[in-house]
């Protein structure tokens, strides 16, 4: 007979507490960067020099077809030879990071691909410049219609964080490995793991859909409704104001 | 202290090469084998076990494979069985992309217009009929692309395989770098090596998908 002894895991609360915390806080810094990342990388692909695109699709493919945990191995193990010293968190956010801007690339250009020519052509009418074609018209409803799959790569790249753990970033799954080293409840702790990882999948993922047509691409679909840094710089000059009175 | 040339590392490589190839293939193999039998249930048995294959599916997609990994590698240890790295990282592997695929394959049923089930049907085809003959050929079609890019995940997944001891690719790189102190260069080989593996399989996943775009409009 099998005897579980879920008690013994949960006792190390403090410790999953610690993990689950770095497990958030990786994703939550390399999410904003994979995403800036994208759009950098998705700009060059459209609008950029022959040189430029083929540069880019060169890292996106070079990334998309090696495995996390050997880029991850890579940055931490293999730059330092190179005389760059990396921290594992440090490495462990490079890798997420160039990982998710790699896939969010390709995401991000199938929805600049799908925007009709003549968006493209009516905004150069209206005399904007460039950029401004590419981040006022074309980049917010490219967001909007790629936004589901956004959604699943963000939520694989905080998966993939749990591999993190094996260069000794304290993540979750670094966590779950100290505690069953210390009391030898192994399948209860990666039990665990997999509840909180589950919970933590189930809470992102309705996070980022409900949060990215408010937040971040914000009113296209929406009643118009400021976006949180017009919000937030209101408040800030709101503020000010107070300050000054 | 022995010396390890660009040769040697290159050649060590290419035999654990091997290793990745066969994990890659148990995986995929008998995770279509299970992905198709749960598909088969999902479609000929009502609601329950929709909702129950549902679940089996987000509790794959919403966990790290790691953690699928270790899961299976305790989970079997506890079950009384002699648990191998093999062993360990095949049963996790199968269901995992088992998970995958039958959600990819759901799809590519669900996408087979309503009429043809109803053609099928007034023709007085067997449930097994309708599927077999004019359902599933359809779907199959659909299905191709995105299971052959899917079989790129899968080989990249492999790679966490050598977390619990399975000496494959990445776990040789390992090793490798740790005995000839050259991890940038190592290391490089091994995601070249992979890159190598996974690149035509993905172009191979572009280029049907073009040719199915080609064909449907």
């Amino acid at each position: 007979m099998i005897e579980f002894d879920f008690g013994a895991v949960l006792a190390e609360w403090p410790l999953l507490l610690r993990g689950l915390a770095w497990t958030v806080g990786l994703t939550a810094v390399a999410v904003p960067l994979g995403l800036l990342i994208a759009t950098l990388g998705a700009w060059a692909r459209a609008c950029g020099s022959a040189a430029l695109r083929r540069a880019v699709g060169v890292y996106v493919e070079l990334l998309r077809n090696t495995p996390f945990i050997v880029q991850l191995f890579f940055v931490f193990f293999g730059l330092p030879a190179m005389g760059v010293k990396l921290s594992p968190e440090a490495a462990s956010l490079i890798a997420m990071t160039l990982n998710l801007g790699a896939y969010g690339t390709e995401i991000l250009r199938a929805g600049i691909q799908a925007a009709p020519r003549g968006q493209w052509e009516a905004a150069q009418s209206l005399a904007l410049g460039p950029t401004q074609v590419f981040t006022r018209v074309i980049l917010p409803p490219a967001f909007k219609r790629v936004w589901p799959a956004m959604t699943s790569q963000i939520v694989i790249v905080m998966l993939g964080s749990a591999v993190c753990g094996q260069i000794s970033t304290e993540e979750l799954s670094y966590a779950t490995n100290l505690i069953h080293s210390r009391n030898f409840r192994a399948f209860e702790a990666t039990f665990v793991a997999l509840a909180i990882y589950l919970a933590l999948t189930l809470m992102l993922r309705r996070f980022l859909l409900w949060a990215g047509p408010r937040w971040f691409f914000g009113g296209a679909s929406l009643p118009m409704r400021p976006s949180l840094w017009r919000r937030l710089g209101r408040a800030a000059g709101a503020g000010a104001g107070a300050a000054n009175d | 202290m022995i010396e390890f040339t660009l040769w040697d590392i290159l050649r060590n490589l290419a035999l654990a090469l091997r290793w990745t190839v066969a994990l890659s293939l148990i995986a995929f193999i008998g995770g279509g084998l299970v992905g198709g039998l749960l598909l088969c249930l999902r479609i000929g048995l009502g609601r329950k076990t929709q909702r129950l294959i549902g679940a089996y599916v987000a509790l794959f997609q919403g966990s790290p494979l790691l953690i699928q990994l270790f899961l299976a590698y305790f989970g079997l240890s506890l079950l009384g069985v002699e648990v191998s790295a093999w062993t360990a990282a095949s049963l996790a592997l199968t269901l995992y992309t088992s998970a995958y695929l039958v959600e990819i394959w759901r799809g590519c049923v669900e996408a087979v217009p309503k009429g043809q089930w109803e053609a099928a049907r007034s023709l007085a085809m067997s449930f097994g009929e309708q599927l077999r003959h004019v359902i599933l050929p359809q779907a199959a079609r659909l299905a191709i692309a995105p299971t052959v890019g899917f079989l790129v995940q899968v080989i990249k997944g492999t790679a966490l395989a050598s977390v619990i001891g399975f000496v494959e690719l990445t776990k040789a790189g390992g090793m490798i770098a740790n005995a000839s102190f050259k991890p940038f260069l190592v290391f490089g080989c091994v995601a070249l090596f992979y890159f190598a593996l996974c690149f035509p399989v993905s172009l191979a996943a572009q280029h049907l998908e073009r040719k199915q775009h080609g064909r449907t409009t």
